[in-house]
């Protein structure tokens, strides 16, 4: 395969779920790291409108969702030609949920660092009229965005291109001004505007396709991710 | 980074996918519609000043190979029924592209919800088939043949679109089970008889039809043995249609065959007719 297709559609990717799955501990903790990163805010949201937990216990589960990942070795039962990864999710939700009276004299896990009451309020306000399962889809697309978003912030402060993230935040994050408005705004060239906006869309595309590559371990399942994600139904 | 709500998902759902063309002579105007392969977009040529059609292939609708394939087989077909490519090239971020004729039209499918008359229907039924005989003679098979690909144009033009699961001959058969639900020949793996299948369920989307043009759509779908070999057998079947011809779809007996000469010559036949009722009359009358 030649080298701009990989760049388009990477196909050498650190798979975050093999990752996940490893015998070394380093790698496994990255791995981990990934996925929740990715599904934390999906599973605190899929506990609230689905099973219509508060939100104590919510943030809870969520965080005993994730030991239990860790523990039971739930990734190592993932087969992604059966399932989505996210269906495959919900289901372990589900059964998480089934046992949760067996195991209500259970100890409360604080592995995870999650931000449970920015997740509750970006949640407000939606309960009554979202689908758990639309939901999910979405916060998951909200958090593999954010995720690509966070990578290519970090990128453009190591090679001095705050402006050109400061750019895309205005126009994609914002409420999309005139390039000439942009142009005043940071003192630049319109051209300048064009071109480095241009940059920040070409490497956000590939941050994104970064972040489903370590969220996938096909190729195929690369593919329908990516479909999911930015050609949702 | 503050929460991203839905309008900026949206946003970034659109700037991740729009092609960056500001190293290309093309300015995006809209999006035209989305394919099996890609996008394809309206877009200004800047050097000649028209319109065109762009599109980008995106790896994440398609396997590598078909996003090869697309533009170099359009360039080989050069025929008045399959829209010329101008120009194709990559985008910064590793997307191919292509530019071609931007058609402005009626796709079949829709057309067909109005009432098309007989002769309409076989005109574009035949001229999609000169066109598919053309690509398999250059060694070309389309393999998603449906109405959805065929666009009329406003001065009667008929296109074949979306080349984009075509084969080239050069390939060899991949195996692959591509096509569309209704539309894909039941066998496993396909040569130009797949191809004529599908004519044959596009026929069958042109309904009501008469007898004759059932029984060749019939034909058309059957098993690969009792199938037309070609699609240039096919069309020959229905000009035989046309001109009142039996057609090889139809096993013709003598009274049928008789049937079908009066019918299709019905003045020379009334003209017998009345002569040869008269003379019984003069006859009758007379004695002579």
């Amino acid at each position: 395969m030649d080298e701009p297709l990989v760049r388009a559609f990477p196909v050498t990717r650190r798979s975050a779920l093999e990752a996940a799955r490893s015998a070394d501990s380093a790698e496994r903790a990255r791995g981990l790291r990934t996925v929740s990163e990715a599904y934390w805010r999906p599973v605190y949201g899929y506990l609230r409108l689905h099973w219509k937990k508060q939100h104590e216990d919510a943030a809870d589960l969520t965080q005993e969702f994730f030991a239990q990942l860790v523990d039971k070795d739930l990734l190592g039962r993932f087969d992604p030609a059966k399932a989505r990864l996210r269906t495959f999710l919900r289901v372990c939700i589900d059964g998480l949920v089934a046992n949760q009276a067996r195991a209500a004299n259970r100890q409360k896990r604080r592995a995870h660092a999650f931000d449970f009451e920015a997740a509750r309020v970006a949640l407000g306000g939606r309960e009554a009229a979202a689908s758990p399962d639309a939901e999910f889809e979405k916060e998951w697309s909200r958090a593999v965005f954010a995720m690509a978003l966070e990578r290519l912030r970090d990128r453009c402060q190591r090679e001095g291109k705050e402006q050109h993230f400061a750019l895309l935040e205005a126009y994609d994050l914002g409420d999309r001004p005139s390039y000439a408005a942009l142009a005043e705004r940071f003192g630049i060239a319109v051209t300048d505007v064009t071109n480095r906006l241009a940059w920040s869309r070409r490497e956000l595309r590939a941050s994104v396709f970064e972040v489903l590559g370590e969220l996938t371990s096909s190729d195929e399942e690369l593919r329908e991710e990516a479909r999911a994600l930015l050609e949702p139904e | 980074m503050k929460p991203l709500d839905d309008a900026a998902l949206s946003r970034l759902r659109e700037a991740v996918l729009e092609p960056d063309l500001s190293a290309t002579r093309y300015r995006l105007i809209s999006v035209a519609g989305k394919g099996g392969m890609g996008t394809v977009y309206v877009a200004e040529d800047s050097v000649l000043s028209r319109r065109v059609a762009l599109k980008v292939l995106e790896p994440m609708r398609a396997p590598d190979p078909f996003l090869r394939r697309e533009a170099q087989v359009l360039a080989r077909l050069e025929h008045p029924g399959i829209v010329p490519v101008h120009d194709a090239g990559e985008l910064p971020d590793g997307r191919r592209w292509y530019a071609m004729k931007l058609v402005q039209g009626e796709r079949l499918d829709h057309a067909l919800r109005r009432k098309l008359g007989l002769g309409e229907r076989l005109r574009i039924f035949r001229q999609v088939c000169e066109t598919v005989a053309f690509a398999h003679a250059q060694g070309v098979l389309h393999r998603d043949l449906k109405p959805q690909n065929v666009m009329l144009g406003p001065f009667g033009e008929v296109l074949l679109l979306d080349w984009g699961l075509a084969l080239l001959g050069t390939d060899g058969d991949d195996g692959a089970r591509v096509g569309t639900e209704g539309f894909r020949a039941p066998e496993a793996r396909g040569d130009a008889r797949a191809d004529v299948y599908s004519l044959g369920a596009i026929l069958g989307q042109m309904r009501p039809l008469p007898p004759a043009l059932e029984a060749i759509a019939r034909k058309a779908t059957a098993t690969l043995d009792a199938r037309y070999p070609s699609a240039a057998a096919l069309a020959d079947d229905i000009d035989r249609f046309v001109e009142g011809d039996a057609v090889t779809a139809v096993p013709e007996g003598p009274f049928r065959k008789i049937a079908r000469m009066l019918s299709r010559h019905r003045v020379a036949a009334g003209i017998v007719a009345a002569y040869v009722l008269g003379r019984g009359l003069l006859f009758f009358l007379t004695g002579r």
